[in-house]
């Protein structure tokens, strides 16, 4: 079960990634500049509205072929694919949350006399993330569950190494197949155990 | 850029074909989790706790296991197994695998909605005698149903989204048809932007129906407010 490291390059990559995009991208959507919020919202609408496996192909075989680059590896096109698509659907829950804070807090940070950077920094942006706290945990399950796509185009994940396996003992698929849902959801476990973490700290010490 | 409109045109009317199969499947999967949502609420809900324990413990693993991994298991591993295992065909493989790991979700959907009815509304309808179907069917589900409406329509689409990973155990839909217009054409540029399209175009409108459902619901329930208000 070599492929536990590629899957979990995967994830991180495609987490860090997409957690990146999702913050640009929501702030973008509250721009003041109507440019900018046009073009992030087709952005979010467009890897919204396909489906990941879609894009991960398109990302695998089309892109190359389109712009005649190589894209590097499978490696890039499937981190690419994931964060894009994940970070389009997170950066809805920024704009939520963002959206959610109080507007007295935005109120009070202007009659401080804050300059529009630091107001989003010291005041609005503190109280949102522990808002998003929860659903980027959510996410991370979600995205767990998305890196086994990348078997598709090639990369040689837990479920590409299973698929050999069997290409050798094919008697075996009961127990291989098993243990790879069984490895996911070992891996999973850490992670539901941190969403619920996560409830529970963006609920402490919040008046309501 | 080697963009060639030929093949996209050509391309298409193939591809389309395989919009039935997509929708289709999408829809009897859609209906499967319905329906079997109702059956983890019903044991969610079980005074037994070990039951109640392991059918938790069942829909967590459900839910945080890849669905082509679950889609491989049922395709491949199912047949295996003595005694219970039959060889599925892929549309009906497609259907049990993706209905069953969305199922999970609309059951934690209907949860909420069932839990998100005041503690009074019980007491009350105990305190008129109902029985335990009158309390159902006259006081509870009426007020549970309304608000989750778009959070099913949502997983209708999350759902649709997730039928072209059913091309894997060799369910003919659009992406399936898509690719093997590219292996036979060494070019699978345009099959797969057809694809892309294609997706775009159904459900960018049934987001936007949502969004107008959603508003309609939440109108409906400020109006009841505002009666109470006055």
């Amino acid at each position: 079960m070599k492929g536990l490291k590629i899957t979990l390059t995967v994830l991180v990559c495609s987490a860090v990634l997409s957690y990146f995009i999702a913050i640009f991208a929501g702030l973008c959507r509250l721009s003041r500049f109507w440019i900018v919020r046009t073009i992030t919202t087709v952005y979010v609408e467009i890897f919204r509205g396909t489906s990941l496996i879609v894009q991960l192909f398109w990302f695998y075989y089309a892109i190359p072929m389109l712009f005649g680059f190589d894209i590097g590896s499978n490696l890039i096109a499937g981190v690419l694919a994931i964060s894009l698509n994940y970070g389009a659907y997170m950066s809805e829950i920024v704009r939520g949350s963002i959206i959610a804070v109080d507007d007295g807090q935005r109120e009070a940070s202007t009659a401080l006399n804050l300059s529009s950077f630091d107001r989003m920094r010291l005041i609005i942006f503190p109280q949102a993330f522990r808002m998003m706290l929860p659903e980027f945990s959510n996410y991370l399950i979600q995205m767990l569950k998305a890196t086994s796509l990348v078997s598709l185009i090639g990369m040689m994940d837990i479920l590409y190494f299973a698929d050999r396996y069997l290409n050798s003992n094919p008697s075996a698929t009961f127990t291989t197949f098993s243990l790879v849902l069984i490895f996911y959801f070992i891996m999973a476990l850490p992670l539901i155990y941190m969403s619920k973490k996560a409830e529970k700290f963006s609920k402490k010490g919040v008046a309501k | 850029m080697n963009w060639k409109w030929d093949l996209f045109f050509d391309s298409f009317p193939i591809i389309v074909k395989g919009l039935k199969v997509t929708i289709s499947l999408t829809i009897i999967c859609y209906i499967v989790s319905l329906l079997l949502g109702f059956v983890w609420v019903f044991f969610q809900r079980q005074p037994i706790k070990p039951l109640k324990w392991l059918m938790g413990w069942v829909m967590e693993f459900i839910r945080s296991t890849p669905p082509l991994v679950q889609l491989f298991f049922l395709y491949y591993a199912w047949p295996t197994i003595p005694y219970i295992g039959v060889t599925l065909e892929p549309f009906t493989c497609a259907i049990i695998g993706l209905g069953l790991h969305m199922s999970t979700y609309i059951g934690e959907v209907y949860r909420s909605g069932i839990e998100s009815i005041d503690k009074g509304q019980w007491e009350a309808a105990t305190a008129l005698n109902f029985t335990t179907g009158q309390k159902w069917k006259k006081i509870i589900l009426p007020q549970a149903i309304p608000p989750i409406i778009p959070m099913l329509g949502n997983y209708f689409i999350i759902l649709f989204k997730e039928v072209p990973l059913a091309s894997t155990v060799g369910v003919l839909g659009i992406l399936a048809l898509a690719n093997n217009y590219g292996a036979a054409h060494f070019r699978y540029l345009e099959a797969i932007t057809v694809v892309a399209l294609l997706f775009l175009i159904l459900s960018y409108p049934s987001s936007l129906i949502i969004n107008w459902i959603e508003k309609k619901v939440n109108r409906r329930f400020d109006k009841d407010l505002a009666l109470k208000d006055s």
